[in-house]
């Protein structure tokens, strides 16, 4: 019987914008605001998933696909608790990690201080630290940049050394929210190993990707996702992105010139 | 039945296969609930929240005992240090001066103060060394305002790293407090040189001075705490908080004595015995003398209740503060000496355990917005 990792119970996800009107807020506005504990005016209210119902087992590396808005991003965010739950529940088994691509860490710190303290920060041990070092810096492969503040890094460069720190525990799950699409080729790569190894040491990982190629090389199941619901969702990976892509109206994918 | 519906509309995977690109406009028209099912393993049979919890899942977002919080802080101890000392390493470089600069600003707030506070207004009056006593309540002062300001904007300015990392979210508070603790601890040595030159001798009264700031740094972790979670709430806080922290510094006896100002007839504080009290109890007010006490010996000894009471010499001093500065020492204080130690504890101890379960309330809610 597998193992359910994550567990989402007819999910729904509201985002609040405030201030969205006229009610700029001037000091003594803002501090009646605070005395009588009331949020901003003009709210607006963007309903980002509407009833998701899933379960990923462990061992999973499912690809979240969708257009843009679709909401794949609010809900990984959700399965991470980082987004209060509308209505439903999102149950997991362990914390799960979110690489986003704007995520930046300690951007004023070197790349090393990021490791080290990205280390510590996870619950590991000062002694693991300094044998996993060595072994962190080489996988993200920017060389000598490890030396330098966070905040030179190339988008590129940056999201490498994230994804390098935050797999180099093993975590129980994974969020890979475009992370990987700053990456080089040979990145991207390395990076699809190391989700194969999560996977293989029961671990799961979500990946939400535009680039198709990469969801089908990298998952065993996938989830379409349009306006904040389902369409289809399955292990019948290609099956279910060629009919997405024949629902956006793009080029199939050429799976043979992929392989070369 | 609610459970049969419900496993009725999880449709397994291939079932719902082709749906037509047409019904895609139509969301609703769409199977709510969707499970995905491995081969040859059939879909849960129970309410999906039962499942979940009876395969020992948890809800994302529940928040751990304030007893398992506590212990997950502990372990990441070293984090707290690692990234206190990083950060404060970080936090001068882009400036020419460097660290220069925590020992530079507040010495030229003291300047400034001395000149219209002291030499205009007067504020130094009836106050021994007058100099000593501003640079020590600047930057004991200095120590909970820089703490405070920070921790107000510490959960937003973090958002990058508490949206990649799980750990737990009183780190970061607790490491800004941390931070200005080691530049405390720097600029404590100037301060001390300053006190020297200004004529106050080396006692060993001066140990005094580190179980006082000991007992303001968990003031601060205290307070820190608190602001980190209304900051995390509103972006206002931030933008009040100096506003309120200003004031603060002129009710807490930094550019004058309280204690002078209750007794020397005239003083605006001399009709009004309970605001003097009031002012003299507030924590930054306590720490403030305590620290006061303990490194300027013209404090010590002159601080009424120093020596026994005697009314003639009091009233001495009330009426002539410049002239008999030390007879202070023969009226009666407004808050003893033992007194602001325990108000200082006091202090130090119930700001830090309702700073902590108050931000331990809300700690699955940093982060989202």
């Amino acid at each position: 019987m597998a193992e359910p990792m994550v567990v989402v119970d007819d999910l729904h996800v509201v985002y609040r914008v405030y201030g969205a009107g006229r009610d700029r807020g001037t000091a003594a506005t803002a501090l009646m605001r605070m005395v009588r504990r009331q949020r901003r005016g003009s709210i607006r209210e963007v309903h980002a998933i509407r009833g998701i119902s899933f379960v990923a087992y462990r061992g999973d590396a499912v690809g979240v696909i969708g257009r843009n808005g679709s909401g794949k991003s609010t809900l990984l965010r959700a399965i991470a608790g980082l987004l209060p739950a509308e209505k439903g529940a999102v149950y997991t088994d362990g914390h799960a990690a979110l690489l986003g691509v704007n995520a930046a860490m300690l951007e004023e710190l070197t790349g090393d201080k990021n490791i080290t303290l990205g280390c510590l920060a996870m619950g590991m041990p000062p002694k693991e630290v300094k044998e996993r070092y060595q072994a962190i810096a080489d996988f993200s492969g920017i060389g000598d940049f490890v030396k330098l503040p966070m905040k030179t890094y190339s988008t590129g460069m940056g999201s490498r050394l994230r994804f390098a720190i935050a797999s180099a525990k093993h975590q129980n799950i994974l969020l890979v929210d475009e992370a990987l699409a700053t990456g080089d080729a040979e990145f991207r790569i390395r990076s699809q190993k190391r989700i194969e190894e999560l996977r293989r040491d029961a671990g799961t990982v979500f990946l939400v990707a535009h680039n198709l190629l990469h969801v089908e090389e990298t998952c065993n199941r996938v989830i379409w996702l349009e306006k904040g619901q389902i369409v289809r969702a399955g292990d019948d990976v290609p099956g279910i992105i060629d009919s997405y892509i024949e629902a956006t109206g793009g080029e199939p994918l050429d799976r043979r010139r992929a392989k070369v | 039945m609610t459970e049969a519906k419900r496993s009725g509309q999880r449709v397994k995977a291939g079932d719902n296969g082709n749906v037509s690109p047409s019904s895609l406009s139509g969301p609703g028209q769409l199977a709510a609930a969707v499970a995905i099912a491995t081969d040859g393993v059939g879909l849960p049979e129970e309410q999906l929240g039962e499942y979940a919890l009876g395969h020992g899942l948890k809800l994302s977002s529940a928040r751990p005992t304030i007893f398992e919080y506590i212990r997950q802080l502990w372990q990441r101890r070293h984090f707290i240090t690692g990234f206190a000392t990083a950060m404060n390493m970080a936090m001068y470089t882009e400036a020419r001066l460097g660290q220069l600069w925590q020992v530079l600003t507040p010495l030229l707030n003291v300047a400034v103060y001395f000149l219209i506070f002291g030499e205009l207004l007067h504020t130094s009056r009836g106050v021994p060394n007058y100099i000593a006593f501003l640079v020590t309540g600047v930057f004991v002062f200095n120590f909970s305002q820089r703490s405070f300001l920070i921790a107000s904007r510490v959960m937003n300015d973090s958002l990058p790293l508490i949206r990649v990392l799980h750990f737990p979210r009183a780190c970061l508070p607790l490491g800004y407090v941390l931070i200005e603790l080691q530049q405390l601890i720097v600029s404590f040595t100037v301060l001390f040189a300053i006190v020297l030159i200004s004529g106050e001798p080396l006692t060993w009264y001066w140990l005094l001075a580190i179980p006082a700031l000991i007992l303001q740094t968990l003031f601060n972790f205290g307070g820190g705490l608190i602001l980190a979670r209304w900051g995390a709430g509103f972006d206002d806080v931030s933008q009040l908080l100096p506003f309120i922290v200003r004031t603060w510094l002129y009710l807490s006896g930094v550019l004058f004595s309280i204690q002078a100002l209750a007794l020397i007839h005239g003083g605006v504080l001399f009709k009004h015995p309970r605001l003097a009290f009031g002012l003299q109890i507030n924590p930054a007010a306590v720490f403030i003398t305590l620290v006061r006490n303990a490194i300027l010996h013209s404090q010590r000894v002159s601080q009424p209740g120093a020596k026994p009471y005697d009314a003639g010499k009091c009233s001495l001093y009330m009426r002539f503060p410049d002239q008999h500065l030390l007879d202070a020492a023969h009226c009666h204080p407004i808050v003893t000496q033992p007194d602001l130690w325990l108000i200082g504890a006091g202090w130090a101890i119930v700001t830090l355990v309702i700073g902590f379960v108050f931000f331990w309330q809300a700690e699955t809610r940093y982060g989202r917005g």
